[in-house]
């Protein structure tokens, strides 16, 4: 067969490359009884010995959630989910929240190793080795299953007055900051899967940056789910005071496993005036074999609030993971001349299914928000943009700019684009585009007529085509992000 | 009663109630294919009217309709010669429904084309199951006109008018006519579709319409009905390979207005466009929302959507583009834009790619915004007056809608509409 | 003609005007000159009606009437006319139906008789041959598409057309090639009258040249440093902004 004649004809589904954070780490686990009812709420609460008023706002959100049924508009399909059916409590045995790194578990420490986590106070981020001594060093939060097993960097992070510690210790710590906030972004009763979140999470990260100070390093957060039937349920509050400035990382693995795994996280920021609050994902959950057997569906909440005058949230993410991504990273941006982004790559192969999208909210004068959405979908895999944009009728001069790309590998996947766009307000000014395009051949000859293979060739453009997503990762994130764009991808193009 | 309309609130079951009394009541009189008929009956009652939680109708909301008790039209000789001069003045054949029922004496039957009137013209493109007010229209039905084009005959241009005289304010009427058109392989025609009205009333037509193998359909419509009045039209085409269906629909009146399109491309190289404008003012509601299906390779659609609202006006576009895994080569392109001229106005719009087969070129854009300062500054500063340069401005806003109707006469009529529908606001 | 007494403006609150005094008589051609950031465009935009532009202090007379009083277009019917610096795209609107309903606008306010359609196309045509421009420039949607010196050409070609008391050029010359800048002079020159008065903006002097003014100013800080005759124009050339604003202060 001439491969001129025919160049994408070879177009076959990612099969050969394994997933290769697919191991799991055999530790003596304690493990609360299966299903989900009150005393199951008591018992979390009882081991994070927390106070009364948290179990009464979980109780609350488990009343609500009770009431609630799952929802089903996204462009997604599942088998049901039997919520009685999985462990709410998993945690490595002993006591959660270790007083020195010194106390973690060598198991774990050997699996962040693995995983390229450095839990040593010493390197810079998953998956690329620096030389002796380059990089900047990141602060890591390193969640198992249901609770932290360690933070690092806390002393040096504390003399700048930024605290980072688990959501667990930050109840017992800072309960004050914790009362205030929680829940305030995201409330219990938000959605079906942010209400089951606030009944049962376990653990989770707090960032806590005070007025006016610049976060000396980029904070992080590696969740890691191990444990059979789990779910995973992490809620991550991050404050930014009057004038303040943090970064935070977060990735995630799991194990490959046959069976599906929920993880149903909640994410709060709060960004007051002047203050900014840049957040990155990349997320590579297990997403199931080829024939969509297992992965994660990962049900996220995450929202920030502008709360303040001038302030900035920023959403970066690089989804190539779950076998189901349900997520909306969201901005209200309520503070005057308030500042929203969403920079988001999302990757589909095999069976893999993504409702991703974003929603901007303008309820201050002078808001503005951008939205630049990659969608690549390969396989049989579907691939969904959904957004909202909505103008309130006080924000006056509201300004909105989305761009919304998809690119389609092969002829059995699906791209789909599901914009909203409300507005309320005459003096706004809201503009989308959307293009839903695949590699051109005359872009794959050209690159292979200069010597690339075709994957390489196929890498370059995918690489081109996030471009504008990528660089807004901080840098050893966007080196990972690309590494991670080109495994997924692997074998997409043959 | 069964699990989806279970969920729904009560008002809204109880408007579906109210539309299956008066088939319960009036079954036996209606005329035409029975079985079609209870199909639609059957898909009406499992179905229910729509709320907003249903996704195709998040943003218009039924509850100014529901909560109108419709009565029978009682004199569908009423006479509207009153009425029939605002028909524009055009030099050809026309059918004249009023009330949702054929006039003879109003009408000049076409050469070109045969027409069947008496009954509705149920055809096989539509999807009662679906679309719940197209099952509400297919339960109810009385009237409409079957049209046929041979193959191969160029039939000109037809008029089909709707004038709907309402009942009196205490007794508004419903109707649903049911019209089809067969257009044969290689055939063409112009048809001006025109609805106007007073008084209150619920106009809720289906149309389903076949384009053959390399015929072109141009189809102007004109959406003028009485302020008080409903107007929720759903319309199907089909169109064949190398057949083109070419549209532009202007909406104007109703107090709520819903223009429901599902195009589908079903032969190699088939061309739909589904341009519109709608100009809104007061508390109206205008809502256009569109399904262009992709179901054959190398088949093109395009659409140009515009809203101009003014006062509290709301207006709303869906559109969405479907495109089928064997649908290679599609070329598929929307933009949708909105003009937002007073404070209290209200623009929702939807965009939406649906898209299984990879070697496609499709896009759509939106944009929101209001007139432009500087390009009114600029008008003035040449010596126009602010009024006439807004005028001039919105116009220029809606020359990528109305500037490629191609029928002359058409075209003049609609342009006048939308001059008339600017002089009353300014006024 | 035109009269202009301690004008003072803000943009966004920031006075950029501090105190501009000018007379312009009939019949006589005017050029401000001054460094960039000096407050040229702000006053051409200020005397044409732009909001934003915020007249805090002094008054305007064009003919004995309050210019600052009056309305963008009426500010037009009176006889004032800004070739802007920057002219704006008009999607969607015809150059030439444009052009029709301002000069029909014109002469609407002044009482004449408008021109049809046909009237209108010879005179344009017209026009644009004097100015060298191609017919299908009156097709095209107002600047959209247009090259900077086809935009240029085309707001001296709307000058031609609307025939007014006082033309403002603001920056016309610049981007310009020197063929194009001919053809602007040009049309100044053939605008020059007893009855008619310019007012020409520019940060060079070749313009000059071209265009020979009366009465040269050169305009810092908000005020008008020095006035002299044509002279002055090319000693500034010379000799920079810098020599001659330093002199003044």
């Amino acid at each position: 067969m001439s491969q001129a004649a025919e160049p994408m004809q070879t177009v076959h589904a990612v099969t050969q490359t394994p997933y290769k954070w697919g191991f799991s780490t055999d530790i003596e686990m304690e493990l609360a009884p299966k299903g989900l009812n009150a005393d199951i709420i008591r018992l979390i609460s009882a081991r994070k010995e927390e106070p009364e008023w948290l179990l009464e706002w979980r109780l609350k959100a488990f009343a609500a959630w009770q009431a609630m049924a799952e929802p089903h508009w996204a462009h997604v399909a599942h088998p049901p989910i039997d919520y009685q059916d999985l462990h709410y409590y998993a945690a490595p045995k002993r006591k959660p929240g270790p007083a020195s790194l010194a106390e973690v578990d060598p198991a774990l420490l050997a699996t962040y190793e693995k995983l390229g986590i450095p839990l040593k106070e010493r390197a810079i981020l998953a998956g690329v080795e620096p030389a002796e001594g380059e990089g900047a060093p990141v602060a890591v939060d390193a969640v198992f299953d249901s609770v932290s097993v360690a933070t690092t960097f806390r002393a040096t992070l504390a003399k700048a007055g930024v605290i980072f510690c688990p959501i667990s210790e930050a109840v017992r710590e800072h309960p004050d900051l914790v009362r205030k906030y929680l829940g305030s972004v995201v409330p219990q009763g938000d959605n079906f899967y942010a209400a089951l979140n606030s009944a049962v999470f376990t653990d989770g990260s707090f960032v806590y940056v005070p007025p006016g100070v610049r976060c000396p390093m980029e904070l992080s957060t590696y969740f890691r789910i191990n444990a059979r039937n789990t779910g995973q349920f992490e809620r991550t509050l991050i404050i930014a005071d009057v004038g303040s400035y943090v970064s935070y990382l977060e990735g995630c693995t799991a194990p490959q496993r046959d069976e599906n795994q929920l993880h149903a996280a909640v994410v709060e920021l709060i960004a007051l005036d002047d203050a900014q609050i840049k957040y990155s994902t990349v997320q590579n959950w297990y997403p199931g074999d080829a024939e969509g057997r297992g992965g994660i569906y990962n049900f996220v909440t995450k929202r920030g609030a502008c709360r303040g005058a001038r302030s900035k949230i920023s959403w970066t993410q690089v989804e190539t993971g779950s076998a189901i991504t349900w997520k909306y990273p969201s901005c209200i941006l309520q503070g005057d001349d308030s500042v929203g982004e969403f920079y988001s790559v999302a990757v589909t192969t095999n069976r893999q299914q993504a409702d991703t999208g974003t929603k901007m909210i303008h309820i201050g004068r002078n808001t503005r928000s951008t939205i630049v959405s990659k969608g690549i979908s390969a396989g049989r895999s579907d691939n969904t943009y959904r957004g909202l944009v909505r103008i309130m009728p006080k924000a006056a001069g509201a300004r909105n700019h989305t761009q919304c790309d998809s690119l389609l590998i092969g002829d059995r996947c699906g791209a789909h684009t599901v914009p909203y766009i409300e507005s309320r307000n005459p003096t706004a000014r809201v503009e989308h585009e959307a293009t839903t395009s695949k590699i051109a051949e005359d872009q794959l000859f050209y690159c292979r007529q200069r010597g690339l293979s075709e994957e390489d060739a196929v890498n370059l453009i995918v690489n081109g085509f996030c471009k504008d997503v990528l660089k807004e990762l901080p840098m050893e994130f966007a080196v990972e992000a690309q590494k991670l764009l080109a495994v997924s991808l692997e074998g997409s193009v043959g | 009663m069964n699990a989806v309309t279970q969920l729904q609130p009560a008002w809204l079951r109880d408007g579906a109630a109210a539309f299956v009394a008066r088939y319960e009541g009036l079954r036996d009189r209606l005329p035409g294919d029975a079985a079609a008929r209870d199909a639609g009956a059957a898909a009406f009652r499992a179905r229910g009217l729509p709320g907003v939680r249903d996704e195709a109708w998040h943003y218009t909301s039924l509850r100014p309709l529901v909560e109108t008790r419709f009565a029978e039209p009682l004199t569908p000789v009423a006479d509207c010669a009153a009425l029939m001069t605002r028909l524009p003045q055009i030099d050809a054949p026309r059918l004249v429904f009023v009330d949702g029922r054929f006039r003879d004496d109003l009408s000049v039957v076409p050469s070109g084309a045969s027409v069947r009137v008496g009954g509705p013209a149920y055809g096989a493109l539509a999807q009662p199951g679906r679309e719940p007010l197209v099952a509400l229209n297919t339960m109810l039905a009385e009237d409409g006109a079957a049209i046929e084009v041979a193959a191969g005959a160029d039939a000109g241009t037809l008029l089909l008018a709707s004038v709907g005289i309402g009942g009196s304010p205490d007794r508004p009427v419903a109707f649903h006519p049911r019209h089809a058109l067969n257009l044969g392989d290689s055939a063409r025609l112009t048809l001006i579709e025109v609805a106007i009205g007073e008084g209150a009333y619920l106009h809720n037509p289906v149309f389903e319409i076949t384009v053959g193998a390399a015929a072109t359909l141009t189809h102007l419509r004109l959406q003028d009905e009485s302020r008080a009045a409903f107007h929720i039209s759903t319309l199907y085409a089909d169109v064949a390979q190398r057949g083109s269906y070419d549209s532009f629909a202007l909406t104007l009146g109703a107090r709520l207005a819903r223009l429901e399109v599902h195009a589908r491309l079903a032969g190699r190289g088939a061309t739909a466009h589904l341009n519109a404008v709608q100009l809104l003012g007061g508390t109206q509601h205008g809502d256009f929302t569109t399904v262009v299906t992709h179901d054959a390779p190398s088949c093109i659609s395009r659409q140009t959507v515009k809203n101009v609202l003014t006062g509290r006006a709301r207006g709303v576009f869906q559109g969405k583009i479907e495109v089928a895994r064997d649908a290679q080569k599609t070329d598929g392109y929307q933009m949708n834009q909105a003009l937002l001229l007073s404070t209290e106005a209200e623009v929702d719009s939807k965009p939406q790619l649906e898209i299984y087969a990879d070697d496609v070129k499709c896009s759509h854009g939106a944009t929101v915004g209001e007139l432009d300062a500087e390009q009114l500054f600029y008008l003035r500063s040449r010596g126009i007056a602010e009024a006439d340069a807004r005028a001039m401005l919105v116009r220029a806003f809606l020359a990528d809608a109305l500037d490629p109707i191609a029928h002359e006469a058409g075209r003049v009529v609609l342009e006048s509409a939308v001059a008339q529908w600017w002089e009353r606001q300014a006024a | 003609m035109l009269q202009i007494k301690g004008l003072t403006a803000s943009v966004e609150g920031k006075p950029i005007l501090r105190g501009i005094d000018l007379t312009v008589p009939t019949g006589e051609v005017h050029a401000i000159m001054g460094p960039n950031g000096s407050g040229k465009s702000t006053l051409s935009y200020v005397l044409a009606g732009r909001d934003g532009y915020e007249v805090t202090g002094g008054t305007v007379t064009f003919d004995g009437r309050d210019l600052l009083a009056m309305a963008p277009e009426e500010r037009a019917a009176a006889g004032l006319f800004l070739a802007f610096q920057y002219p704006v795209e008009l999607p969607g609107v015809g150059n030439a139906n444009f052009l029709r309903t301002a000069l029909n606008a014109l002469h609407r306010a002044r009482g004449e008789a408008e021109l049809d359609a046909v009237q209108f196309l010879k005179l344009a045509r017209a026009e644009a041959k004097r100015l060298s421009m191609p017919d299908d420039m009156l097709k095209r949607n107002v600047n959209v598409g247009f090259s900077g010196g086809e935009k240029k050409r085309n707001e001296v070609l709307q000058m031609a057309i609307l025939r007014p008391r006082l033309a403002i050029l603001d920056e016309t010359d610049s981007g310009l090639d020197i063929d194009a800048l001919r053809i602007v002079a040009e049309g100044v020159n053939a605008l020059r009258g007893p009855q008619n008065s310019a007012l020409v903006i520019t940060h060079y002097q070749r313009l000059l040249e071209h265009i020979v003014p009366d009465r040269v100013h050169v305009l810092a800080g908000g005020r008008i440093v020095r006035s002299g005759g044509p002279d002055l124009a090319r000693a500034l050339e010379e000799g920079g902004y810098a020599a001659v604003v330093a002199d003044a202060a």
